[in-house]
């Protein structure tokens, strides 16, 4: 049924090649997503892109040219077939297409709404040499995931008639790579639990990526559908301190696969920092999303700051500063040390950013807080910077302009500077290799110094995306399997 | 969801749960903690583990009524139900066999004082305890207390209970006394602040362990940051316990009101 599905050779598909010619295609204009107004989105929390219509996806789907060695593919870090899925949206067959993407992807619905596509499958389009925008795989993806396959239809077409092998694996971990990694083991017939810290499941996608850019009940769904598929998941275990490695084996566990993430924010270390008020990002963020603070009904308090700066240039920090506006911030600020070219944040999120009323303040740097006799937060110095050679991340190196400090009243600070992998694992486990940063050593394979301990997302590689996390689980679970059946 | 199996009042705010939690029973340690969460849009709050009972499958809190999350967890009576405990969190208390140890503890901070005040005990040391509360009512559990301790020395602000005067004049008449080599303080952060300062002039090492603001209590939001001999800390997983002469409680008192 799959080659059906996916084969470029397959009789529909070669029909809607041969329907409309190439300048047909590329004279139709890319899709226009459909965004609720800046003006009424920072009121609430309601997610502010509402997804392409059905014409509109259909419409998309018909300028892929199908091409015969889609670059897209190659940019896409788990080898999405994006051909095969977008033309069964053009063709009207959603519930395939949503299947197409479950055969390698265990969240679609999550990565057709957070992964960079503009960085990865949508910048190999064969679209951009002709000067033009390229087919807009993110929203197609999203769409499909969205519409189609409800029900469990769309869940990975071998998992519903995999023998169970009986063999036992443990997930430390339930954010993208621990879920992701989940269902690629599920597909393959071994009996997966997963322990998750919190109390809830989805880590970053629940308490770190705001309700706006995507909704709980989004991650719920494909949680929903791994637990159909028969992955068990337990809430508030904390690996190494509720259960250790001792009792993983003893409970006849054969591999642990470690995705704890980079649960650890880091703070500039400058004069004020501990001040009342400023706060990190992942504190921020993870009072308002997971805990639900400011929604009415729940304990956990936020600080509603009417000036608020957020320092960072990254996603998360477009995050938070969006937060701060739908939380009543009169000014919300970016500062960030280099300028906009530099900025780690996708384009989208900083344009949204800037439509909701955000100030950037780029080649600022803060060297100070001050606060008043209560503790709490009032200002922060900011050295004015110049961009210099390009460093060793290849983007130009800010240098403080001397003597240009200029001062920003604020009443909340939140700090967005990155985050370190979260020692909790790799120091409860005796005999694991970490490295200086923190990070578990994996090969290859990301199977670690201990063999049956296998690693990925960002205790691996110390804080990058959603979409390389889930590669690292896909990765890691059919290298975990190859491993197992060596064993043998 | 973890069951509630006992509950206790030592007076009218502070309240004795014990908690059905096995796996914690079996992993905690002294001075370890747990998170608390009770209702769906509960808060997180740390709580420290007074004592276990692996047989049983069970864990000791005691909760002060203070706020909003701790009274909601006080009003809960057997049967009912915790919405969710994780732990047990933090580094445990390095516990050797020092010599002579003062432990003293302010009001609910007896009860995570009491597990550590047994493993020193049985680790060899000589123990004398320091129990320290407004009034008569408020001093919990003494007999428990006594039982591991050599020596225990009540003091009430109001002199309605062993001797009038604060907990730091209780551990200074022992320090003056006699060769202390470890002050062990747990309670109010500005208890703690004036044991430290105390033991400093006399130069006996002082362990306090500190309860600050959490969320998750993993390491993962930074809220219980404390600066310690000048460099910034994390409760959660550097602590609780600290040195207390090098932490910087000024800022934590501070801190401890960000959402006052």
């Amino acid at each position: 049924m799959n080659e059906e599905l996916t084969s470029r050779d397959a009789q529909w598909r070669a029909d809607l090649r041969a329907a409309l010619s190439a300048a047909q295609r590329t004279a139709i204009p890319r899709a226009k997503m459909p965004e609720l107004s800046a003006e009424y989105r920072i009121t609430c929390n309601e997610e502010v892109q509402q997804g392409l219509s059905r014409e509109q996806a259909m419409t998309e789907a018909t300028r892929c040219l199908d091409c015969p060695d889609p670059g897209c593919v190659k940019g896409c870090p788990v080898s999405i077939n994006i051909p095969a899925f977008i033309k069964n949206i053009q063709r009207g067959a959603v519930d395939d297409a949503a299947r197409v993407l479950k055969l390698t992807s265990a969240l679609p619905a999550v990565c057709g709404r957070v992964c960079p596509q503009e960085r990865q499958c949508e910048s190999r389009c064969i679209y951009h040499k002709m000067k033009k925008e390229p087919v807009a795989i993110g929203w197609l993806e999203r769409f499909a995931a969205d519409n189609g396959g409800k029900d469990g239809l769309a869940r990975p077409a071998d998992i519903s008639h995999k023998k169970i092998n009986g063999i036992k694996i443990a997930v430390v971990g339930s954010g993208p790579a621990g879920l992701s990694f989940a269902g690629a083991m599920c597909a393959l017939g071994y009996e997966v639990t997963v322990f998750e810290a919190l109390h809830q499941i989805g880590g970053v996608l629940k308490y770190g990526i705001p309700e706006f850019r995507l909704p709980n009940t989004i991650v719920d769904d494909e949680i929903e559908a791994l637990r159909r598929a028969g992955v068990t998941f337990h809430t508030d275990v904390v690996i190494g301190k509720t259960l250790g490695y001792d009792d993983m084996l003893a409970q006849g566990f054969r591999g642990i696969f470690v995705a704890s993430g980079a649960g650890l924010p880091r703070f500039m270390g400058i004069p004020g920092e501990n001040l009342n008020g400023i706060m990190s990002s992942n504190e921020y963020l993870t009072r308002v999303n997971l805990m639900g603070a400011g929604t009415p009904g729940h304990a956990t308090p936020v600080l509603r700051g009417k000036r608020v700066a957020v320092v960072g240039g990254g996603n998360t920090a477009m995050d938070s500063v969006r937060t701060a506006l739908r939380m009543g911030a009169e000014h919300a600020f970016i500062i960030y040390r280099r300028s906009e070219a530099e900025m780690p944040a996708r384009a989208e999120e900083v344009h949204h950013a800037r439509q909701e009323g955000v100030e950037f303040l780029t080649l600022h740097n803060p060297v100070e807080y001050k606060g008043d006799e209560h503790g709490r937060v009032t200002s922060v110095l900011l050295q004015r910077m110049e961009l210099g050679e390009p460093d060793a991340s290849g983007r130009r190196s800010p240098v403080p302009v001397e003597g240009d400090v200029v001062e920003l009243p604020v009443d909340e600070v939140i700090v967005s500077v990155g985050v370190s992998p979260n020692p909790l694992v790799p120091d409860n486990i005796d005999g694991i290799e970490v490295s200086k940063r923190g990070t578990i050593v994996v090969n290859d394979d990301l199977q670690s110094s201990i063999p049956m301990l296998f690693a990925g997302g960002d205790i691996v590689r110390g804080g990058a995306t959603v979409i390389l996390a889930m590669g690292d689980g896909r990765h890691a679970a059919q290298r975990m399997h190859e491993w197992l059946k060596s064993a043998e | 969801m973890n069951k509630i199996i006992e509950k206790e009042y030592f007076s009218e705010k502070v309240v004795k749960l014990v908690v059905e939690a096995p796996l914690i029973a079996r992993s905690r340690k002294p001075g370890n903690f747990v998170i608390v969460r009770t209702g769906d849009g509960g808060e997180r709050i740390p709580l420290t583990i007074a004592d276990a009972d692996t047989t049983r499958g069970t864990i000791t809190l005691v909760v002060q009524a203070v706020g909003f999350s701790t009274e909601a967890i006080c009003a809960l009576e057997p049967g009912q139900t915790l919405t969710d405990v994780v732990g047990p969190l933090g580094r445990p208390t390095h516990i050797a066999d020092y010599g002579t140890v003062v432990c003293c503890g302010g009001g609910v901070g007896v009860a995570p004082l009491l597990p550590i005040i047994r493993a020193m005990k049985e680790a060899g040391n000589r123990v004398v305890s320091v129990l320290a509360a407004r009034t008569k009512d408020l001093i919990i559990l003494e007999e428990q207390v006594r039982q591991y301790s050599d020596e225990v020395i009540i003091m009430t602000d109001d002199g309605s209970y062993g001797s009038k005067g604060l907990v730091t004049n209780g551990v200074e008449s022992v320090i003056e006394r006699e060769k202390v080599d470890l002050v062990v303080t747990i309670g109010p952060a500005v208890m703690m602040k004036f044991v430290s300062l105390l033991t400093k002039k006399y130069e006996v090492p002082t362990m306090c362990s500190l309860n600050t603001i959490m969320v998750d209590g993993t390491g993962m939001c930074g809220a219980c940051r404390v600066t310690v001999g000048g460099r910034t800390r994390f409760v959660c997983v550097d602590g609780p316990e600290f040195d207390a002469h090098q932490v910087d409680f000024d800022e934590m008192l501070l801190r401890m009101r960000a959402y006052n």
